[in-house]
């Protein structure tokens, strides 16, 4: 069916929706809590460092540093197997937090750990806008 | 002495152990194969089952089922979820049962038909916040992890592929192993790629099976028929505040590597240089390097280049996985591992058996990093 998004979608943890709205107007935010100023991702219900429930999502720069990074030859769900072989990749955003992602338009030429990268987004479905890495 | 898990030390004993063939098995259930582990155990130790008085359960799906099937009433029963860190985990809380008098004798069972049943160990299986960008699988993970270290340290795929090639070596000399074809560096950097850039042959098997494990008191044990194998040491560390990544840590567990190990030797006594065979979780290749690095075998970095010429092949420094492992054996999420230090201790591996055996570590660098030191009783 054209235009019908198969792939996995996120899977509904009420933490994490305002990651996934604010994905959609294309801004990056992380999890800051209000008591100690501690940023976190992915979201939880209470702050790691201190258990206060007074969190707030805060924008980020979108400004990362590449970790690593693989390539999936191996389709474990049905909607990847005209993918592979495809990229995900392991960034460190400024601000500290780690997260897994895709390389937007495949793994960069000369890729290895340290390489500067920023955030595009990527309109996958009306619904859904994965936050993706380009070298910066 | 600061640790008081230290007075366990020598206190408890592997009396009995037992398996199942390994392969791929539709028509058997998982506690069919269970049964078959623990009857195999209980003639290996001569004890009376009904003697069993605790009972632990690894990805064996009800315990109650498992004990109505085997005619059991214990009064400790611990179910651990199916996960290969709860190996070392399972026989940890056993050993503090057993010191407690919480039970008396505690037969510790696992099973697994994962082969049979097709199970993937990623996708639908295991949904992860990560899913949305194709993210899945601890093999991903464990590349993921590979890249850093080879990004690090300059660490190969050639390194790596020593690994593999060490166990499937020892594959061969072992009657029960499922992969018994030779495997040189070239077969193994000539795998499909599977998520790179780890390889088929840095992929650990599927397979059906089960394993069952007796522990008592040492004092108990000296009634029974085998010589005991005793718990000399263990140490526990647990990462779960970097666990937003399922199967993954940035520093490869090596803080909790090094201290499950510290505590382990500091309990028996001993240390790296002592140990004449390592166990060591092989879920993925890369995890037998990090677990080197963190237990000291070798520098933070240098595992690459320590395991190059055969280092872990039988007869050379450091004889692992002398059954062939999780790579090679069977896909026993470290149940397997330990029965065959047992069997080490105790002599009985014909052709592969490590002469002189005295002290062998069993290790899993994992979220919950276990390692455990039998030694001769």
């Amino acid at each position: 069916m054209l235009g019908h998004y198969d792939k996995p979608l996120p899977s509904g943890d009420p933490d994490a929706r305002p990651f996934w709205q604010r994905a959609r107007e294309h801004r990056l935010a992380v999890q800051r809590c209000d008591a100690c100023g501690d940023r976190h991702f992915p979201p939880g219900p209470v702050c790691p460092a201190c258990l206060s429930d007074r969190q707030s999502w805060e924008d980020v720069s979108g400004r990362a540093t590449l970790l690593s990074w693989v390539l999936f030859h191996r389709a474990y769900w049905v909607s990847f197997r005209d993918d592979v072989p495809y990229d995900a990749c392991l960034v460190k955003l400024e601000e500290g937090p780690i997260l897994i992602s895709n390389f937007a338009g495949g793994i960069p030429e000369g890729a290895r750990a340290g390489m500067p990268l920023r955030v595009v987004f990527d309109d996958v479905s009306p619904e859904l806008t994965l936050p993706r890495f380009v070298p910066a | 002495m600061s640790n008081p898990l230290h007075a366990l030390k020598n206190q408890i004993a592997v009396v009995g152990v037992g398996n199942t063939a390994y392969g791929n098995f539709p028509d058997v259930s998982d506690y069919g194969l269970g049964a078959q582990a623990f009857r195999s155990a209980i003639q290996d130790c001569g004890l009376d089952k009904n003697e069993i008085d605790g009972l632990v359960c690894c990805r064996v799906p009800y315990y109650a089922r498992m004990g109505e099937i085997l005619g059991l009433d214990p009064r400790w029963t611990l179910q651990m979820p199916p996960h290969g860190r709860m190996s070392g985990m399972s026989i940890v809380e056993a050993a503090l049962a057993l010191h407690t008098g919480a039970a008396k004798y505690v037969a510790l069972i696992y099973a697994n038909i994962g082969r049979s049943r097709r199970v993937n160990y990623g996708g639908e299986e295991s949904a992860a916040f990560w899913d949305p960008w194709g993210f899945t699988s601890p093999g991903a993970a464990h590349a993921m992890m590979f890249r850093m270290h080879m990004e690090r340290y300059g660490t190969t795929t050639r390194q790596l592929a020593e690994v593999s090639v060490a166990f499937r070596r020892h594959a061969m000399l072992q009657p029960d192993a499922v992969m018994k074809t030779p495997m040189s560096i070239d077969d193994h950097e000539a795998s499909r790629p599977i998520v790179e850039p780890l390889r088929l042959f840095d992929y650990c098997l599927i397979n059906d099976g089960a394993v069952c494990l007796i522990l008592t008191t040492a004092d108990r044990a000296r009634d029974l028929k085998k010589p005991p194998v005793l718990i000399s040491g263990f140490g526990a560390r647990d990462a779960f505040r970097r666990s937003a990544i399922p199967n993954f840590d940035p520093d490869f567990w090596y803080a909790e590597t090094r201290d499950a190990g510290e505590q382990a030797y500091a309990m028996a006594g001993v240390g790296p240089s002592d140990v004449d065979a390592l166990m060591c979780y092989d879920n993925f290749s890369p995890t037998v390097l990090f677990s080197l690095e963190g237990l000291g075998f070798c520098q933070r970095g240098e595992a690459g280049s320590f395991v190059e010429g055969g280092t872990l092949q039988l007869g050379n420094r450091l004889p692992t996985n002398t059954d062939g492992g999780h790579l090679s054996n069977s896909y026993m999420q470290g149940w397997a591992l330990n029965v065959e230090a047992v069997r080490q201790l105790r002599g009985e591996c014909g052709e592969r058996q490590v002469p002189d055996c005295e002290i062998v570590q069993y290790v899993a660098t994992a979220p919950c990093t276990r390692s455990i030191i039998y030694t001769r009783g």
